[in-house]
């Protein structure tokens, strides 16, 4: 069952923002499909009573108190920014939406 | 952009079923973010507020405020809904500076409340019966500004980023489709907006200043022929940001919609950008089902699996709701129902609340907000709320009224001193010398003055026509430059002529 195309590595590729050739999207969905297909067996032992298992450590409500932390001085926030501009992270312009 | 081709909206109506959905993000007053101990706080120096959390640097671990989940289920539990016994929060991938992670921590198919109702009334008297389908967590995104292109995202040369709003707590609710609304569907949307903000302000979950985006609507429009089953191609007109706007935004979608498939045209389903100043929606961007934001859970949260003891304690907390309390409202102020729909429509129901709580007749508060204040609001161009106007000052002037230290016109005048940022009341009322001549000597003199001038006045008084007595205390208001009670200075009047 092949059930990673071409098309499929291509739609990835571009929510990702990775630019891929030709060739590799060929290559790629061959790993891919192998990968899915290996990751598939999974499902033989699945029943429908079988919690999910995305956090699999009995652990849940843990919180934090609402009380304000220091935060970083607006020096420290920017001093990774590979630019910046009055205070801010200056980014291109960014055309495709609002 | 020029304006789309719109249709009549009567016309519109009469042949296109109306379709809205309605998500409203609210953004909680919690005192740090959803998942850091950064300030939640509404204008401060850009990115003073962030942390390696909130700015997504490599490593950083977030943990869920507390808080934010117990306002999260208040609201849940004031729309009628289920509360998730046990919910995930979820990574929502995609690729804007906004968020500097690349995906926004979310709620998925596990939503914190679901399924539940909300009753809204509209000014025609029927009552719409919202259905809520899901109200979940989520946080706010950074605030980007274009600089370039007149300030537009079309043309900008760059945007820059401030973080500080990047990770504030928000609740998103999402309607089921509303039917049926058809001509009303435009004031429903508006008065659903409205509802959604007097409760979570009501219960202080979130300050609900809408110039202040604490509450945005995003407004689903679709149009179907009358008597055809299948859903139309829906738009989403996004960030309408006030009441007018969400009115409006709706009932242009509706005019525009059916502009276009009366003309045999298709809706393309896109994103739509509402222009308050002149009244038209443009096209954003193409927006399909199948957008794909690759949801999946958040492995840095563990899950949220809310107590069945917590959710009734804070179900007791809740306060009353809006609409019982409006009803409640209007019976103990004896207003009418156009006198109390006015006070609805312009928002001022707390403001009057609070006067009236401090012992100021629901008459004089109704006079004052809805009258002088909202006319200088208006003059300003201002929202009330912007005004630096509050009950207790209102409280106050009414007080000095019925002291008789102020009468009308000298009370105006104390307010806009106020509004203007002169001081309190007290301070106003002080330094421009407002309050009035009680001293009768002083009174008295001027009447005199006034009676020996007019002489055939004071033969019509005399004769016993009191109503003459106007031109005398026209005369005398002139004389103590309007700084006397005029009440006062008739009973003077009418002392000293028959004297």
């Amino acid at each position: 069952m092949s059930e990673i195309t071409p098309e499929t590595v291509r739609h990835l590729a571009s929510l990702a923002r990775i630019l891929v050739t030709d060739e590799e999207v060929e290559k790629l969905a061959k790993e891919l499909d192998v990968i899915v297909e290996s990751v598939a067996t999974v499902k033989g032992a699945v029943s429908a009573d079988t919690p999910a298992t995305s956090h699999p450590i009995p652990m849940s409500n843990v919180y934090r108190e609402d009380v304000v932390k220091p935060s970083l001085s607006q020096q420290e926030a920017l001093s990774n920014a590979p630019d910046q501009a009055d205070g801010k992270f200056k980014v291109n312009a960014i055309l495709d939406e609002e | 952009m020029a304006k789309a081709e719109l249709m009549d909206f009567d016309e519109a109506i009469e042949k296109y079923e109306v379709v809205i959905g309605l998500e409203v993000h609210v953004e909680l007053n919690t005192n740090t973010k959803m998942f850091c101990g950064c300030a939640n706080e509404f204008g401060d120096q850009p990115n003073t507020n962030v942390c390696p959390v909130c700015l997504g640097l490599p490593g950083a671990l977030p943990v869920v405020n507390g808080k934010a989940v117990e306002y999260s289920i208040a609201i849940g539990l004031a729309l009628n809904c289920s509360i998730a016994s046990d919910g995930r929060f979820a990574r929502k991938n995609y690729f804007y500076p906004d968020l500097s992670k690349n995906f926004q921590t979310s709620q998925y198919d596990e939503p914190i409340a679901f399924e539940g109702q909300l009753e809204v009334p509209v000014a025609s008297g029927k009552v719409y019966n919202v259905a809520i389908e899901r109200a979940h967590m989520e946080e706010d995104a950074g605030k980007l500004s274009h600089v370039g292109g007149a300030g537009r995202i079309q043309g900008a040369e760059y945007s820059l980023v401030d973080f500080n709003r990047a990770g504030v707590p928000l609740v998103e609710i999402v309607t089921k489709p509303i039917f049926d609304s058809g001509s009303e569907a435009p004031e429903l949307a508006s008065a659903y907006v409205r509802q959604i903000r007097e409760i979570v302000k009501a219960m202080d979950v979130s300050d609900a200043r809408m110039e202040r985006g604490n509450v945005r609507c995003d407004a689903n429009v679709s149009l179907r022929p009358k008597g055809q089953e299948k859903l139309g191609t829906r738009t989403e007109t996004k960030n309408v940001n006030s009441l007018r706007s969400v009115e409006n935004a709706v009932r242009y979608e509706i005019q525009r919609q059916a502009a276009i498939l009366a003309a045999g045209g298709e809706i393309t389903q896109e994103t739509r950008h509402w222009h308050e100043d002149k009244k038209y929606t443009s096209a954003g961007r193409p927006k399909s089902d199948a957008d794909d934001y690759r949801y999946f859970p958040e492995p840095d949260l563990v899950p949220v699996q809310p107590t069945e003891e917590l959710i009734e304690e804070i179900r007791t907390r809740l306060p009353e709701n809006p609409a019982s309390r409006r009803a409640r409202l209007q019976q103990e102020w004896a207003l009418s129902d156009n006198e109390f729909r006015d006070i609805v429509n312009s928002d001022l129901l707390d403001e009057i609340d609070s006067t009236v709580s401090l012992g100021v007749s629901a008459q004089s508060a109704k006079k004052w907000w809805t009258g002088e204040i909202a006319r200088i609001a208006n003059v300003e161009g201002k929202e009330i709320s912007e005004l630096s106007v509050t009950p207790e000052d209102v409280a106050e002037i009414e007080k000095m009224i019925t002291d008789g230290k102020l009468n009308d016109r000298l009370a105006r005048e104390a307010l806009s001193g106020v509004i203007a940022g002169e001081g309190s009341v007290a301070e106003v009322v002080s330094a421009k010398g407002l309050e009035v001549v009680s001293d009768d000597g002083a009174l008295t003199a001027a009447v005199d003055k006034a009676l020996a001038e007019q002489p055939d006045v004071l033969e019509k008084i005399r004769a016993g026509k009191e109503q003459a007595a106007g031109a005398i205390i026209g005369s005398v208001m002139k004389e103590m430059r309007g700084q006397a009670d005029a009440g006062r200075v008739r009973e003077l009047i009418l002392e000293r002529a028959k004297s």
